[in-house]
C-alpha cells in the first residue's frame, strides 16, 4: 500500500520541523561564533571573524577546567570500565535468588537525579573521611569521579552485558577441555571476545562524564571543571566566546562519529570478505571431495 | 551519623553482604540448586577477587552507603561540626518540617512557595514527558520501518550530533535564540509581528523549551530500539485485515514497543525533574523550579540536613514515577533499563 501524496507531504513537513527544531539552536549559536558583535548575534552578519575562538583559548579559567574535566574524564573510564566489566560477570553468575535485588541495586544510579548522587556522594565521604581521619580523599576531583562513576559504571555494565549474554559458552568449555586454567580462559578468550563492548563503554564513559553537569557541580567542591566554569559564565552575560566552545565540541563529534563511521564500514566489508573467504574454500574443499569420490 | 555509629555501618554493612552471599551459596550448594564449580574455582582466585572487590566497592560505597548517608543526615538538626555526635544530635523531623510549613518549629502557615516549585516541577515534567513522547514517536517508527539503510544512517548521525553537546551549551543556545535581542525577536520585530521585545525567559518559555529539547533524545533512541525488533509482518497483517493506521500504532506498534515508551518515559521524566542546568541559565528571577531551591539549601542557606531532606524528596518522587509507569505498563525494572 503507497501512502498518498499528502500524507507523505505531511511526513516531509514533520521531519524537516523536527531536525529544525534539534539543529536549528545549535546553528544559530554556531552563527554567532563568527560574528563580531559582542552579544551573540546571528543577523545581521557584521564581520566574519575568528577572534572568539582565540578569546576562548586565551580563557585560563576555561583551559585550567578543561584540563580539570579531561582528567576527571580518565579516572572515570579507568575506574567505570573495570567495575562495569566486573558487575556484567557476576550478573552472570550470581545465585538466581539474588540476582533481581543485585540488578535493582546497580542499576538504580541510571534512574536517580544526577543532584541526588552528587549530594549523597558529598554527604558520605565527608562523614567518612572525617571519621577514619582519611581527610586527604575529601577533595572534589576524587568525589567527583567516585560520584560519575556511580552511574557511569551502571552503563558500562549495561553496554558489557548486552554483549556477554551472546558470548558462546562452548568456547570457554573447548578451552578448559584442552587444558586452560580458568584466568587464563579470563584473559585469552573472555575478554579478547569483549574487546569492542570494553572500547564502547570507555568511549561512552569519558563522554558521559565530560559533559556531566549536575552531579559535578555538587561533587566537585572548591574545585572546578568546564561544565561548572561555563554554567558559571552563562549566567554571567552571554558571550560568542561560549559559541565558540559550542562550535569546537560539535566539531570533534561530528569528527569522532565519522572516525567510527569510516572504522564500522571497513570492519564490516573486512567481515564481509572473510565471510566469502570461507565460503569460497569451504566449496573448493566440498568439490576436491567430490572429485576424490569420483576418482 | 555520629562517629562510632557510622563507624559500625561502614565496617558492618559490607560484613553483613558478604555472609549473606557465603550463606546463601552454602544454602544453595546443599540444596543441590547450584551446580558446577564454585566462584573461586570457577574464576580463579585473582579474578575471584577483582569481582568481589569492585563490584562490593561500587554497590556499597558508591551507591549504597552515600544514599542511606543522605536520607540520614535529612533526618538530623543543623548543628556545628563541634556538636554532632553530641546530645543535641537527636533524630527530627524539622527538616520536612519546613519544606511543609517554611519553619521548623511552627505549622502555622504552608510553605507555599516551596511546595508550588514542587508541584509545578512534578507537572512540568510529566507534561514534557508527554510532549516529547509525542515529538519522537513518529520520527522514531519511521526510522524503525520505513528508512533505508543510508537514510536510517544519516538520521542516525544528524540525531547523535546534538547528544554530545553538554547540557548547558544546549541551554545557552536557546538563551542565543529566545532573549530579547535574541533571533527569534528580531525576526518577529523585523517581520512587524510584534511591536517589542517579548519576555520569552521571563514567562518560562525558554526554559520548557529548553528541557524538551535537552531531553528529546532520551526518548528517541529507547524508542527506536523498541520499535526496531518489531517483527514487520504483523504490521502487514494488521494493513491486510483492514486495520486503519491508529489502529495499527495503538494495538501493535505500542504494546511491543511498551519497554521502549516506559524505558524513554521514566529517563526524560528523571532528568526534566532533575534537571539543573536549564533552570539556572534558562529561568528568570522569579521563575519556579524544584532542584534549584535544593542547590541553594546547600550553597546559599548552607543547611546541608535540610537539603539532604529536599534531595529526598525528589529521589522518592522519581522512584514513585518509576514505579507507577511499570505498574501501568505491566513491566519489569530489567526490561525498561535494556
Amino acid at each position: 500500500m503507497k501512502p498518498g501524496l499528502v500524507s507523505r507531504l505531511l511526513f516531509a513537513v514533520y521531519i524537516g520541523a523536527f531536525f529544525v527544531y534539534l539543529l536549528g539552536p545549535l546553528a544559530v549559536m554556531g552563527i554567532s561564533a563568527f560574528n563580531t558583535p559582542a552579544y551573540p548575534q546571528v543577523w545581521p552578519i557584521e564581520g566574519l571573524t575568528l577572534d572568539w575562538f582565540g578569546k576562548l583559548l586565551a580563557d585560563e579559567d576555561m583551559m585550567y577546567g578543561l584540563r580539570t574535566s579531561l582528567w576527571i574524564g580518565v579516572l572515570v573510564v579507568a575506574i567505570s570500565v573495570p567495575i562495569g566489566l566486573a558487575g556484567a560477570i557476576v550478573m552472570t553468575q550470581i545465585q538466581a535468588r539474588l540476582r533481581s535485588t543485585y540488578y535493582l541495586v546497580v542499576v538504580s544510579p541510571v534512574l536517580t537525579p544526577g543532584i541526588i548522587i552528587g549530594i549523597s556522594t558529598v554527604v558520605f565521604w565527608r562523614e567518612f573521611t572525617t571519621v577514619t581521619g582519611m581527610k586527604f580523599l575529601y577533595d572534589g576531583i576524587v568525589l567527583t569521579v567516585l560520584g560519575q562513576a556511580s552511574y557511569i559504571s551502571a552503563y558500562c555494565m549495561l553496554v558489557i552485558l548486552a554483549r556477554l549474554q551472546r558470548f558462546d559458552r562452548a568456547q570457554e568449555e573447548a578451552a578448559l577441555d584442552l587444558g586452560a586454567s580458568y584466568p587464563q580462559v579470563f584473559r585469552h578468550i573472555l575478554l579478547p571476545y569483549l574487546k569492542p563492548a570494553l572500547f564502547s563503554a570507555a568511549v561512552l564513559a569519558f563522554l558521559a562524564s565530560f559533559e556531566n553537569y549536575n552531579t559535578t557541580t555538587f561533587s566537585i567542591l572548591a574545585d572546578k571543571t568546564l561544565t561548572t566554569i561555563l554554567a558559571g559564565r552563562v549566567r554571567q552575560g552571554t558571550t560568542p566566546a561560549i559559541s565558540a566552545l559550542a562550535v569546537l565540541i560539535i566539531g570533534a563529534t561530528l569528527i569522532g562519529a565519522l572516525a567510527y563511521e569510516l572504522v564500522k564500514r571497513r570492519e564490516d566489508a573486512r567481515a564481509q570478505s572473510r565471510r566469502q573467504a570461507a565460503a569460497e574454500a569451504e566449496e573448493r574443499e566440498l568439490a576436491g571431495e567430490l572429485a576424490g569420490a569420483a576418482a | 551519623m555520629t562517629g562510632t555509629g557510622s563507624l559500625a555501618i561502614i565496617i558492618g554493612l559490607p560484613l553483613a553482604v558478604a555472609l549473606v552471599f557465603l550463606a546463601l551459596s552454602w544454602f544453595e550448594r546443599r540444596s543441590g540448586a547450584a551446580r558446577g564449580p564454585g566462584f573461586f574455582q570457577r574464576n580463579g582466585v585473582a579474578v575471584g577477587l577483582y569481582l568481589i572487590i569492585a563490584v562490593g566497592f561500587w554497590a556499597l560505597f558508591i551507591i549504597v552507603l552515600p544514599q542511606v548517608a543522605m536520607v540520614d543526615m535529612s533526618f538530623r538538626p543543623k548543628l556545628p561540626p563541634s556538636q554532632m555526635g553530641g546530645p543535641k544530635d537527636l533524630y527530627t523531623l524539622e527538616n520536612y518540617r519546613y519544606f511543609l510549613f517554611g519553619s521548623t518549629t511552627s505549622t502555622a502557615s504552608w510553605n507555599t512557595l516551596h511546595i508550588k516549585a514542587f508541584f509545578l516541577t512534578i507537572g512540568v515534567s510529566i507534561l514534557i514527558t508527554a510532549l516529547n513522547f509525542a515529538i519522537s514517536y513518529p520520527l522514531a517508527f519511521h526510522m524503525a520501518y520505513s528508512a533505508g539503510v543510508g537514510r536510517l544512517r544519516m538520521l542516525l548521525l544528524l540525531l547523535i550530533i546534538p547528544y554530545w553537546v553538554n547540557e548547558i551549551l544546549r541551554a545557552f543556545a536557546f538563551r542565543v535564540l529566545l532573549s530579547s535581542g535574541g533571533v527569534v525577536n528580531k525576526a518577529l520585530l523585523g517581520a512587524g509581528l510584534i511591536a517589542e521585545p517579548v519576555d520569552f525567559l521571563g514567562a518560562d518559555v525558554g526554559l520548557y523549551m529548553g528541557l524538551s529539547y535537552a531531553y528529546l533524545l532520551m526518548m528517541i533512541f529507547p524508542l527506536y530500539n523498541a520499535i526496531e525488533s518489531l517483527d514487520r509482518n504483523q504490521v502487514e497483517a494488521a494493513r491486510d485485515l483492514g486495520a486503519p493506521w491508529w489502529h495499527i500504532h495503538a494495538f501493535v506498534v505500542m504494546p511491543h514497543a511498551k519497554p521502549g515508551i516506559a524505558s524513554g518515559c521514566t529517563l526524560v521524566f528523571m532528568l526534566c525533574a532533575g534537571a539543573l542546568a536549564a533552570p539556572l541559565v534558562l529561568g528568570g528571577p522569579r521563575t519556579l523550579w524544584f532542584t534549584p531551591i535544593v542547590y541553594d539549601r546547600f550553597y546559599q542557606a548552607f543547611n546541608w540536613p535540610q537539603g539532604a531532606a529536599y534531595a529526598f524528596i525528589l529521589l522518592v518522587t522519581c522512584i514513585l514515577f518509576v514505579l507507577t509507569v511499570l505498574k501501568a505498563f505491566k513491566l519489569g525494572l530489567g526490561e525498561i533499563t535494556r
